[in-house]
């Protein structure tokens, strides 16, 4: 039984850490300025846990087999504990686990303890149920009044928003179910929800935050390349969370202000 | 409630007060224990249905007809709500911690009896008042255990969200103030009922565990209770705590000013010791049986119990965790990233302990030994996933994505059960007098440990790719489609594995009643419960009262003369 | 095989908290010496009851920390207004019946000073019950003052008189769900009222126990326990108060 055991326990690791190691399932390709640090933070995190993992699995199986019972085995051994061990080990533990914290907290830093950068390309994302929307101020720079009670859903764009057409810094707004934007530079997103909080993943970007009605949750990333990536709602918000999805389309700078001049000439 | 004194009052006669409401605390572990039997079968059908219709959603199931996605939802609400609760909030304390607490330190029953048995039922009600949910008009909730605000606060966020939703915030406030009942009694009975000589410090760890976790439910359960009366009134009668100024399909909810994070933060702070009350008597659990089946004491006993307080006082200050990608202040997730490496660590001590108490043993492999290995690898599989997700950059990634069910599945969904499998075939040749099969009881080990980790392993792999969790469907995004393979492995081994459960239920039910004849202490054990009959009298002790000489794990004692020493033997020469 | 030692012939098992080092066996009363009314472990049983209580205000406690907490979040809690793309503040502290409350607070604390004489009463009696049957022993002058009953009253008037607060409020147009000041308001003093009239059925059920011919240890066990979970309920209105009055 305890050679049964080990193979078993051995076994599961190893198929285990082969998918791992092998990335048979792994992180989309990561398309922001944040990528190869969190990547990184995560590969080495994964390292050391995966170290970890492959040493107490094997400990473990081995140990069963090594010290079943049998017939000629020595009686065991009459210990309750060992001080120094414990104190070594904890330490240890300690020392990695809040250390690799510490290590990835720049990240974190980099990522929300500062606002966005002046001349960043502006969105508001607004999540309902169960469609997300996009606007931009437009030339006046300004996002224009939107007011609860005139919503229409069923009606799209600007009347889904509830966009007042009384506020002159509304009537310039870009509304859009496509998220557009320019490639290498920052874009700040402001994060909003009419109903149930709702949340704003994009995997290819490293980037996710709740949409909580109620706040105004401001947020930036800078896509680094150019390409289609999916806008996969992650936070349960009813039965159409599945297909709440969305398109972020990250294009040259070029491309980005014919676009968005386009659709400003069509406010007009 | 303290009219009755349990030792006075002699054995009852008669179905209803024997069975039925009986003030005697093992019949009342017995009757919890039933309750969460019936709650895992229930969870675990509910969680059948999940898998075949992720992988055929347009499937047309018998008498079921089609799995619509507000359906789904639901059965992911109810499966986790149910699980959680009825399962193992209920099984490892309520049934073995109301068993075997009084009996292993020595009392003749639970400080207060007629309490004892009250919270029995009034954890009976709140399971019927959650069952309730799936037949009233609109079905279950569909706002997943979890009940985040406004999604369970607006009745018109979904089908489920009308009376469905306040059943279940109505059956668990109804299993608060059970939960509270339960550890009031659990706290006084160890502070006052030990016998003497059983010093605290010389109690067995499954009554540290249940000690522990009474606390935890004790200062946890009321703020829970807390958060559902302020749900309730928000849904009924038009307070704003959680509800901000909102539309929903275009129409003004009406209410105004509230907070959703308030929801979240008042729910995290019941949520996360809510886990560690999931796994700490599963701890004890292994820690009993590693020491009794490798004939060796437990490996750092002292250790063992600061990092079971240890885990009990950082609970409290981790809840955060849950909460990085909310909305919450980035400075405030720093600090709370900080505390939860921190509880890493005693997990991490008792991990170690567990494979000291391993190291020159000389191990048997019966069947509770079985699980508790189980129960070790599988707390390391689990709990190595944490750290991960405790670093709020790596969190952005995999928050609400697949790597975390694949993380509190292993910990809670496996090593939890494999404690409360553990404690069921240890304990079992003590409270029905027989012995469980061996033969069958390896078998659903071996099934059980594959199939699990063959379900849930492959969850960190899904969430890496990005796999939002709570989707009905796999259908509309592209980059899931390539993971419908491997969706399609874990359903295959989803229902081996229940169906693996079914020989555990016979077993179970066939050893009762045809198993062979169990002496008083089979396994050769040294606490309290094994020195009483088989099963234990009315007042556990047969009108004696045991005096504690030794320590719990006294296992190959130089010089004793059997390789066990009880704890109310004369005392052993080198003290524990 | 299951082994036992040599234990201690006690007529009734005695649990004890488990001391170390080799102590007299104890037979008869576990209670460090004080008299013993009929039952030997009735010293024992008011502890054990007593011990309870304590770990029972926990929770109740830990309800009323999350009202506040819940309370002071919501106080301060900015709200993204839409209309005018700003943050704002909407709380606004409703005027409470003070003098109301004032002497409602005065109703409580004069029944905690009642139900303490009511406790202190019985425990005399109990500890007078075994010499009672002493001829020429008697309680002496001390009538049966019904600081019970006194007790009752008094706690039907104390929510007698919050209903009267709430009547006020919803008269001048605040209820429940009119804006968050309101609804703390009801929810704290409703929270705790609905806890106070626990208290006042256990004095009930002791009152009820009387004439059910029920045992005075019984009895002054649960009066015993009941008054102090009762101040504890007078410390937490006098909390409840000072929360409404002084944090808005």
């Amino acid at each position: 039984m305890g050679l049964v055991l080990l193979c078993v326990i051995w076994l599961i690791t190893f198929a285990s850490t082969y998918f791992f190691i092998a990335k048979t399932w792994w992180f989309p390709h990561g398309a922001s300025a944040s990528t190869a640090a969190l990547d990184h933070q995560f590969a080495v995190t994964f390292i050391l846990m995966g170290v970890i993992f492959v040493a107490a699995q094997l400990a473990l199986g081995y140990f069963v087999w090594r010290y079943r019972d049998h017939s000629s085995a020595a009686r065991a051994d009459y210990s309750h504990g060992h001080l120094g061990l414990e104190l070594v080990w904890t330490t240890l533990t300690a020392i990695l686990f809040i250390g690799l914290n510490l290590m990835g907290s720049p990240i974190w830093a980099a990522e929300r303890f500062r606002p966005a950068v002046d001349g960043a390309t502006r969105v508001e994302v607004t999540a309902m149920q169960f469609a997300w929307y996009f606007r931009y101020p437009g030339p006046d720079g300004k996002f224009g009044i939107a007011k609860p009670e005139l919503e229409d859903p069923s009606a799209g764009g600007e009347a889904a928003l509830g966009l007042d057409p009384a506020d002159p810094a509304s009537k310039d707004d870009v509304v859009t179910g496509i998220m557009e934007v320019p490639v290498g530079r920052e874009v700040e997103v402001i994060l909003r929800a009419h109903d149930v909080i709702h949340s704003f993943f994009v995997p290819a970007m490293r980037f996710k935050q709740d949409a909580v009605p109620g706040l105004a949750i401001h947020m930036h990333f800078t896509p680094t390349e150019t390409g289609d990536f999916e806008i996969a709602c992650a936070e349960l918000c009813g039965l159409g969370h599945y297909k709440m999805h969305g398109m972020l389309k990250v294009v040259s700078q070029d491309e980005f202000d014919k676009w968005l001049a386009a659709r400003e000439a069509e406010k007009q | 409630m303290v009219a009755q004194e349990s030792h006075q009052h002699s054995a009852p006669q008669g179905f209803i007060r024997k069975w039925v409401f009986s003030l005697d605390h093992k019949v009342i572990g017995l009757q919890y224990y039933f309750l969460a039997l019936t709650a895992v079968f229930v969870g675990m059908f509910l969680s059948l249905l999940m898998r075949i219709h992720l992988i055929w959603p347009t499937a047309v199931l018998p008498l079921l007809g089609e799995i619509k996605p507000e359906t789904y939802l639901s059965l992911v609400t109810m499966h986790g709500t149910i699980m959680v609760f009825f399962v193992l909030t209920t099984a490892p304390q309520g049934g073995f911690g109301n068993y075997f607490l009084p009996i292993q330190i020595g009392a003749p029953d639970m400080a207060f009896p007629v309490l004892n048995m009250l919270s029995f039922w009034t954890t009976f009600v709140a399971y019927v008042v959650m069952l309730a949910a799936f037949f009233v008009v609109g079905g279950a909730p569909l706002h997943g255990w979890t009940g985040y605000a406004p999604l369970s606060a607006l009745q018109s966020a979904g089908p489920g969200q009308g009376l469905g939703a306040d059943l279940w915030i109505i059956s668990i406030a109804i299993f608060c103030i059970a939960s509270l009942m339960g550890a009031l009694n659990f706290i006084t009975t160890t502070l006052d009922m030990r016998a003497r000589g059983m010093s605290l410090m010389r109690m067995p760890l499954t009554c540290w565990s249940w000690f522990i976790t009474a606390i935890l439910g004790l200062l946890a359960f009321g703020v829970l209770l807390s958060a559902g009366i302020l749900l309730l009134m928000d849904r009924n009668i038009g307070t704003s705590f959680f509800l901000p100024l909102g539309t929903i399909n275009g129409q003004l909810t009406g209410h105004k000013g509230g907070s959703p994070l308030l929801w979240q933060h008042l729910f995290w702070f019941f949520g996360h010791p809510e886990v560690y009350i999931a796994i700490l008597p599963g701890m004890g659990v292994a820690s009993q049986v590693l020491s009794t089946f490798s004939r060796k004491p437990i490996f750092g006993y002292k250790a063992m119990v600061y990092a079971m307080l240890s885990i009990g006082l950082l609970g409290f200050m981790v809840w955060g965790h849950h909460m990085f990608m909310s909305g919450m202040s980035p400075y405030t997730a720093f600090a709370f990233s900080i505390m939860t490496m921190a509880i890493g660590v005693p997990s991490a001590i008792k991990t170690f302990n567990w494979l000291g108490t391993l190291h020159k043993a000389r191990i048997r492999f019966q069947s509770p030994m079985l699980f508790a290995i189980g129960f070790v690898s599988l707390f390391v599989s689990g709990g190595l996933s944490g750290p991960f997700l405790a670093q709020p950059a790596l969190d952005i990634p995999l928050h609400d994505t697949a790597f975390v069910p694949g993380h509190f599945h292993l910990i809670m969904g496996v090593a939890a059960i494999f404690g409360i499998f553990a404690a069921t075939y240890y304990w079992f040749p003590k409270m029905f007098g027989r012995m469980m099969n061996e033969k069958l009881a390896r078998i659903h080990f071996f099934l059980t440990l594959i199939g699990t980790y063959s379900v849930f392993m492959p969850m960190h792999y899904l969430g890496l790719a990005g796999q939002p969790r709570r989707y009905s469907q796999l259908t509309e995004l592209a980059y899931l489609h390539p993971l419908m393979g491997l969706n399609t492995f874990m359903t295959y081994a989803a229902i081996i594995t229940v169906a693996a459960q079914l020989i555990f239920l016979f077993n179970l039910f066939w050893s009762m009643f045809k198993g062979p004849k169990a002496s008083d202490n089979p396994w050769e054990a040294t606490t309290l419960e094994w020195t009483t009959a088989t099963p234990p009298p009315h007042d556990n002790f047969g009108g004696r009262t045991p005096v504690v000489n030794n320590g719990p794990y006294e296992y190959s004692v130089p010089g004793a003369p059997r390789d066990y020493v009880m704890q109310s033997d004369p005392a052993t020469v080198t003290a524990h | 095989m299951a082994s036992f030692t040599p234990t201690i012939p006690a007529p009734r098992p005695t649990t004890s908290r488990g001391e170390h080092g080799n102590l007299p066996p104890v037979v008869g009363g576990g209670d460090g010496g004080r008299p013993d009314p009929g039952s030997p472990d009735y010293g024992a049983r008011l502890r054990r009851a007593r011990l309870g209580l304590a770990v029972a205000l926990t929770p109740i406690g830990m309800l009323f920390v999350a009202f506040t907490s819940a309370y002071i979040v919501r106080q301060g809690l900015p709200t993204f207004d839409p209309s005018t793309n700003t943050v704002v503040h909407d709380w606004i502290p409703v005027r409470l019946p003070t003098l109301l409350f004032l002497v409602n607070t005065c109703v409580l604390l004069l029944s905690s000073v009642t139900i303490e004489y009511a406790r202190r009463q019985l425990a005399r009696q109990v500890a007078l019950e075994p010499v009672q049957s002493i001829p020429g022993v008697s309680l002496g002058a001390e009538r049966k003052f019904p600081w019970l009953e006194l007790t009752i009253i008094l706690g039907l008037c104390f929510l007698a008189g919050q209903w009267l607060a709430w009547s006020d409020l919803a008269a001048r147009g605040f209820y429940v769900a009119t804006g968050p000041s309101s609804s703390f308001v009801y929810l704290l003093t409703g929270a705790h009222a609905v806890h106070l009239l626990g208290g006042i059925l256990a004095l009930l059920a002791a009152g009820v126990s009387v004439a059910l011919n029920r045992p005075l240890a019984s009895r002054r066990i649960v009066v015993d326990v009941t008054a102090w979970y009762w101040h504890f309920m007078a410390l937490l209105w006098i909390y409840i108060l000072a929360l409404l009055e002084f944090a808005r």
